[in-house]
């Protein structure tokens, strides 16, 4: 079968050269959550901006394709592109504190989407807004949606946001990072939020993190990143226990446990970072 | 509305526009006399606070016409021309700075360089040419100053509008697939909106001294008709004799100015969502 989301070699470059992503290849199959781990730099939030096609305006896409439900989307044109992003493709944002616009109420910014998409009117979509909001589990929806963001809390725009990316029920939801700007007790209440909606609609999720606890709970598969490049790709259980990759290993044992004890931790050896490195330079240079 | 009462800029800066409109608009019935009724006996009246006539308020002019009232009548071109300039400036500027913001490379390219060349000739020469080619008259004053000042409005809002589109807000809105020209007027123009408010009401008082200048040198409106730039160049002959005639225009044009600018600058402190938190 094929994967639902197939990158096959994506490659990302700035226009004065530099690469910020180096041959990508990761797959979604429908109803699954991937899991994209890596630490900051990695190019975790590239590849998620690549899918949306919202990379930044002096990055192109040099190689390779991104294919959804068997679609080539890579260089699409912007209208078409319009079509499939909100209603086919989900997006929640990494930090809700900035994700809504300020300036106008909630309202709005749920239902564009759906008068957008599905082509309901103002009544309509406010009528539709009302339920989604209820399924995100917002108390007093209705008073939330004459609300500005400003007056919501981080867990209650996020809900918000994750409301609107489910609206139009997408069969591909990209998840960036969504906890990481939300304290550790809405984090949980958030990832249980999505694993619902999710198992409901079947969505799936592409879900990218540096957090392997939430890689534990939520992902069935992982590719772990690193310098533009995918490293190792595999089922979650088997990649947090026998993790092949050394960088894997590493990034592992840089993970805070509540089995272990905090003086365990290691940081990522330098030895290693270096050879990484080293290895990204050689690729480059074999590369034209 | 609580807090706009509350700021101290934005109640002067309300009052003194009120003022304004009041005047321009019921100029017939608050002024005294008309403006351009000569009385020759009556020439050189001392205002009534120096013990002058006290059916002239303010005094009478080298032709005996009642000073009040031209201050009165001259607030109609002032506000006509801070008004309508400041709007048509305001909209070319923006919609040009939207774009240039919002599209970047070769249109952001191409209205920049334009803005560039622009603000680097010399605006009063080209008033004056301008002036030349329309001839002498209100439109003229009006179109001088959309010419030259909406540059102002396209740099700013340019660079708001840059900053805008880097926010996290607008990636969403590209992400629910909303079409470009429904994110620039949808999301990111309410965005910009105090910004304008406040460059607005700036260049309301900016188009204010350029009509003075302007009707000072003779291109506004016919000579005869009052304006505040016309009664400062009228009163300059007289200035060792009656130096009211030349200060008296010059602080409606001050007192306008400072209120304008007190409005803006209120009005941006108190819409600016993320100061106001």
């Amino acid at each position: 079968m094929s994967a639902l989301l197939d990158i096959d070699g994506l490659d990302l470059r700035l226009d004065g050269g530099t690469r910020l992503l180096r041959g990508v290849s990761l797959r979604v199959e429908a109803g699954r959550i991937v899991g994209l781990v890596g630490e900051s730099g990695a190019g975790k939030t590239m590849v998620s901006r690549c899918v949306l096609g919202i990379a930044p305006a002096n990055a192109r896409v040099a190689g390779g394709a991104i294919r959804f439900d068997g679609r080539d989307i890579t260089h699409v044109p912007e209208d078409e592109r319009r079509h499939l992003l909100g209603r086919d493709i989900g997006f929640i944002p990494q930090n809700p504190m900035t994700a809504l616009n300020p300036v106008a109420r909630i309202e709005p910014q749920v239902t564009d989407v759906l008068r957008m998409h599905l082509g309901l009117t103002r009544e309509a979509a406010r009528a539709r807004a009302l339920e989604l909001l209820a399924e995100v589990h917002l108390r007093e929806p209705q008073r939330v949606l004459r609300q500005y963001p400003h007056e919501l809390s981080g867990g209650m725009r996020q809900r918000v946001l994750i409301a609107a990316a489910f609206a139009c029920r997408p069969r591909l939801v990209i998840a960036d990072e969504p906890t990481t700007a939300l304290d550790v007790t809405v984090q949980k209440q958030i990832l249980r939020l999505i694993r619902e909606l999710q198992a409901r609609f079947g969505t799936a999720i592409l879900f990218v993190t540096h957090d392997f606890g939430v890689v534990a709970k939520l992902c069935d598969s992982v590719a772990v990143m690193h310098g533009g490049r995918v490293l190792e790709t595999a089922p979650t259980a088997s990649l947090l226990t026998q993790p092949r990759h050394p960088y894997t290993r590493a990034l592992l044992a840089a993970t805070p446990r509540f089995d272990r004890p905090a003086e365990t931790l290691q940081p990522i050896p330098a030895a290693l970072t270096r050879e990484l490195a080293d290895e990204v330079r050689e690729l480059d240079a074999a590369l034209p | 509305m609580k807090r706009l009462a509350r700021e101290p800029r934005v109640v002067f800066g309300a009052v003194v526009l009120l003022a304004l409109v009041v005047a321009a608009a019921a100029a017939p019935w608050l002024a005294p006399h008309d403006p351009l009724e000569q009385d020759l006996l009556n020439a050189f009246q001392a205002p009534a606070w120096k013990g002058g006539d006290p059916t002239h308020l303010l005094g009478t002019d080298s032709l005996g016409r009642d000073i009040l009232s031209r201050l009165v009548y001259g607030a109609r071109p002032a506000l006509v021309v801070a008004f309508v300039a400041a709007l048509c400036a305001g909209l070319l500027g923006t919609a040009l700075g939207l774009a240039a913001g919002y599209f970047g490379g070769r249109a952001d390219a191409a209205i920049s360089r334009l803005v560039d060349v622009w603000m680097s000739f010399p605006s009063v020469l080209l008033c004056i040419v301008l002036a030349a080619v329309l001839g002498a008259g209100l439109h003229t004053v009006i179109i001088a100053i959309i010419v030259i000042d909406w540059t102002r409005f396209c740099r700013v809002v340019r660079a708001e509008t840059l900053v805008q589109k880097g926010q996290d807000y607008v990636a969403s809105a590209l992400a629910i697939g909303l079409a470009p020209a429904r994110i620039v007027a949808a999301e990111i123009l309410p965005n910009v909106a105090p910004l304008l408010l406040t460059l607005f009401t700036l260049e309301m008082g900016i188009a204010i001294v350029v009509e003075a200048i302007l009707s000072f040198v003779g291109l506004s409106v016919a000579s005869g008709a009052p304006t505040w730039g016309g009664l400062i160049q009228e009163g300059r002959l007289y200035v060792n004799q009656a130096w009211w005639l030349m200060a008296l225009p010059m602080a409606c044009i001050i007192i306008a100015v400072l209120g304008l600018n007190a409005l803006g600058d209120g009005l941006r402190s108190v819409l600016d969502p993320v100061r106001t938190r």
